[in-house]
């Protein structure tokens, strides 16, 4: 479901902006495409044309989030399509796959194509529905995957997220089932039987002291080394969602090696904050998976650079303040994330000297656009690519303030952080999304 | 000092106050009048979302004989299973302008949290697995009485450690007080992270209870719930009797001076046989006779030092 968005007939010119590749370049869109990059954009540009200028900012494709949770259906006091679509347009994305566990779940080709419509409807972001592995995230019968694929809102990503498929006979039968269709199961890895509903802190001394239930390691761990053993065994395609661990991390270097069809997110959460957060049990730091200790986000960072973990995905998880305002034990797990997700890879990645722009660009667009099979999303900025992009300024330090927010949530836990690196500009098929945080476009009210 | 939500947040001198002073309030508690007009006027809750027939008692009592107007509110369930969120309930009481808060709740962290919320004083009286400070002050105080000062002296702390806030709070305390602490309990049983934080706070980890037992000065012994057995802490009952429990063969092992204390409820039995409970160098009833004067000691300290407000 890409057809072209309304006004994107509009042209523009980007003045002076810096690839990815460290070239500095104009790039010209006409018709929701690029047209023209290089010396010849200026002299093909009407008199019609919009002119931005971009000295000194940098040219990435539009960012693809294969994780954001926009809470509708179900839950529209905590985020909406078209809520989630702004705050994921000021962020830099052009695309979000939305998470099957709303309430109803996504489960049935109607409930997808319901979600894409809504999506486009916003016309901020390209909403991609993720459908549910099982029948109501149950775990136990597979859900109409085949019929959420062939339906209008061309279904390829699945998962439980929020559960982990933990039973290893429905895990087998739904990668091999969706082989048919090139899909890929996107894993929520928690063995429930070594971290519960009730584990919330990474177990360890930190968690051995507050007296917290401890979330270990090793739950992840476990599921995600029998998921690539099973991915190879079945030769499916498995993705592993918001991989938190070191351990985890060598598991996945090693599958690569051995040529198993695995791919793996990270969030920008666990590539910079730490479990001592919960030192204080403020429930905003309460997330699943748990925050780790400063050697897993160390590992995390450098699977990220060395290609071992392919995309960064925000697990965007807004929630109205009463459902954070409990003891933390009984908080709701998790974040937002897709406004501050470029600010956190630019800081932790880029500023840190681990990532170049060209990896950035890999890890926030190429790559998540490809593990979804996203046609039109993620295509390197050249002559006849959909016209999706976002402009960086690299090095613009901002403070970042939770009522500033487009979510309708305010569970930021970035809230007061100084970080470097701001997305200026979000362009979506040949139209202006998004500038500095704000959203343009008639289709948010 | 405005709240006591954790041992970790009062220096050893402060410790010491809140047992020096527990001494005086332990005499007028042996008076026939008892009543002390510290804290006429004073309002406290105590605030129980979790059961508790003792403690709940305990610093109902000590309110009473200080003068304060105590009263006892239960919030059994979740907050979230009611719909109301912790913060508009505890917020609900705090706007009646009460001093003081005593709050018991079975989640780690909810009286920090509700501190955060809230103007009045708030009182730790257990939290979850996390702490339960006004415990290990008296058991501070109990084993002081019997065996002076702490300083130097061999504590083992023997029971169900990881689901234990009456051990978190007692090896903050005795740390403090500088005793040496030797935790004794079979590896499931241990908190988590144990090994890196025995090396940061400087304490010994044992899983062999008749190799501490000749070296102590007292052993504490904490309840273990038969239930733990399901979770797989531990194969049954017996076997955690024969391997753990204080049983006379054990007694005999310990130094003719030891103590022995048990924040109870005790499972006689398991842990602590019945010789062991009702021995004389038992001081279980003294414990729970401290309580009140160590719990009266923490209201004045708290409510009538400087710096609080009526």
């Amino acid at each position: 479901m890409s057809q072209p968005i309304n006004n994107s007939a509009q042209t523009t010119l980007i003045r002076g902006a810096r690839m990815a590749g460290g070239e500095t370049s104009d790039i010209l869109s006409a018709n929701g495409v690029i047209v023209a990059v290089g010396a010849d954009a200026a002299a093909q540009t009407g008199e019609q044309a919009e002119v931005v200028e971009a000295d000194g900012l940098i040219a990435l494709p539009g960012f693809v989030d294969l994780h954001t949770h926009l809470r509708e259906p179900g839950r529209e006091d905590a985020e909406t399509i078209a809520t989630g679509s702004a705050a994921a347009a000021a962020g830099g994305f052009t695309a979000v796959l939305a998470m099957a566990n709303t309430s109803p779940v996504t489960d049935t080709a109607e409930a997808a194509e319901r979600i894409a419509e809504l999506g486009q409807r916003a016309g901020l972001v390209e909403v991609i529905p993720v459908g549910a592995v099982t029948a109501g995230l149950a775990g136990e019968q597979l859900a109409e995957l085949g019929l959420m694929a062939s339906s209008r809102a061309r279904v390829r990503v699945f998962s439980d997220d929020g559960k982990c498929v933990h039973d290893s006979r429905v895990m087998r039968r739904a990668l091999e089932y969706v082989k048919a269709f090139d899909g890929v199961i996107s894993q929520h890895a928690q063995d429930p039987n070594l971290a519960s509903k009730s584990s919330c802190c990474h177990e360890g001394e930190l968690s051995g002291r507050l007296g917290l239930p401890g979330w270990p390691s090793i739950a992840e761990e476990s599921i995600v080394a029998r998921d690539v053993m099973l991915a190879r065994h079945t030769g499916s395609r498995v993705h592993i969602a918001h991989v938190s661990t070191a351990g985890s991390v060598e598991v996945l270097r090693w599958a690569k090696a051995q040529g198993i069809n695995v791919t793996a997110e990270v969030t920008p959460h666990h590539l910079m904050l730490t479990t001592d957060l919960l030192a204080a049990y403020d429930p905003v730091f309460k997330v699943n998976p748990p925050l780790r200790p400063a050697e897993d986000v160390e590992a995390l960072r450098t699977a990220l650079a060395d290609g071992t973990i392919d995309a960064v995905a925000t697990d965007h998880a807004p929630h109205v303040r009463h459902d954070k305002e409990h003891a933390f034990i009984d908080a709701a797990f998790g974040m937002l994330g897709l406004e501050t997700a470029l600010p956190v890879v630019c800081t932790a990645m880029v500023e840190s000297g681990m990532m170049g722009w060209e990896r950035v660009a890999k890890v926030m667009s190429i790559a998540p656009a490809r593990i979804a099979r996203l046609a039109t999303q993620g295509r390197p900025l050249v002559p006849g690519a959909p016209a999706n992009l976002t402009l960086v300024d690299p090095h613009r330090e901002r403070v970042i303030d939770r009522s500033s927010s487009l979510s309708l949530s305010r569970n930021n836990p970035w809230h007061d952080r100084s970080l470097t690196g701001t997305v200026e500009l979000t362009m979506l098929q040949g139209r202006i999304t998004a500038r500095q945080g704000n959203v343009l476009g008639s289709a948010y009210e | 000092m405005k709240h006591l939500l954790s041992i970790a947040d009062l220096s050893r001198d402060e410790i010491g106050e809140i047992m020096d002073t527990a001494i005086s309030m332990h005499d007028v508690q042996r008076r026939q009048v008892k009543k002390l007009p510290t804290l006429r006027g004073r309002t406290i809750i105590n605030f129980f979302f979790e059961d508790s027939t003792r403690t709940r008692s305990s610093f109902e009592i000590a309110g009473k004989w200080m003068s304060a107007d105590t009263i006892n509110l239960t919030g059994k369930g979740t907050s979230v299973s009611k719909g109301e969120s912790l913060r508009d309930t505890v917020k609900t009481v705090d706007a009646m302008g009460v001093d003081m808060m005593i709050v018991r709740h079975m989640a780690s962290g909810a009286p920090a949290q509700i501190a955060q919320w809230t103007n009045c004083s708030i009182v730790n009286a257990g939290d979850g697995m996390h702490e339960h400070p006004s415990q290990a002050l008296l058991d501070a105080y109990t084993l002081r009485s019997k065996l002076g000062d702490l300083d130097g002296k061999h504590i083992a702390i023997v029971g169900d450690l990881t689901h234990s806030r009456v051990l978190r709070s007692n090896l903050l305390c005795l740390r403090a007080l500088g005793a040496n602490v030797t935790l004794v309990a079979p590896p499931t049983l241990m908190p988590s992270g144990i090994g890196s934080w025995a090396a940061t706070d400087s304490f010994e980890v044992s899983y062999d209870l008749d190799a501490v037992l000749p070296h102590v000065d007292a052993v504490m012994m904490l309840r273990v719930q038969r239930e733990r057995m399901s979770g797989g802490y531990f194969p049954t009952a017996r076997e955690y009797a024969v391997r753990y429990g204080l049983t006379a063969r054990r007694l005999a092992l310990m130094p003719r001076h030891a103590v022995i204390t048990h924040p109870g409820p005790m499972n006689r039995g398991l842990e602590i046989s019945a010789d062991a409970a009702d021995d004389a160098q038992s001081l279980v009833l003294d414990q729970v006779s401290a309580g009140v004067a160590v719990r009266m000691s923490i209201l004045f300290h708290l409510l009538s030092g400087e710096g609080s407000s009526a």
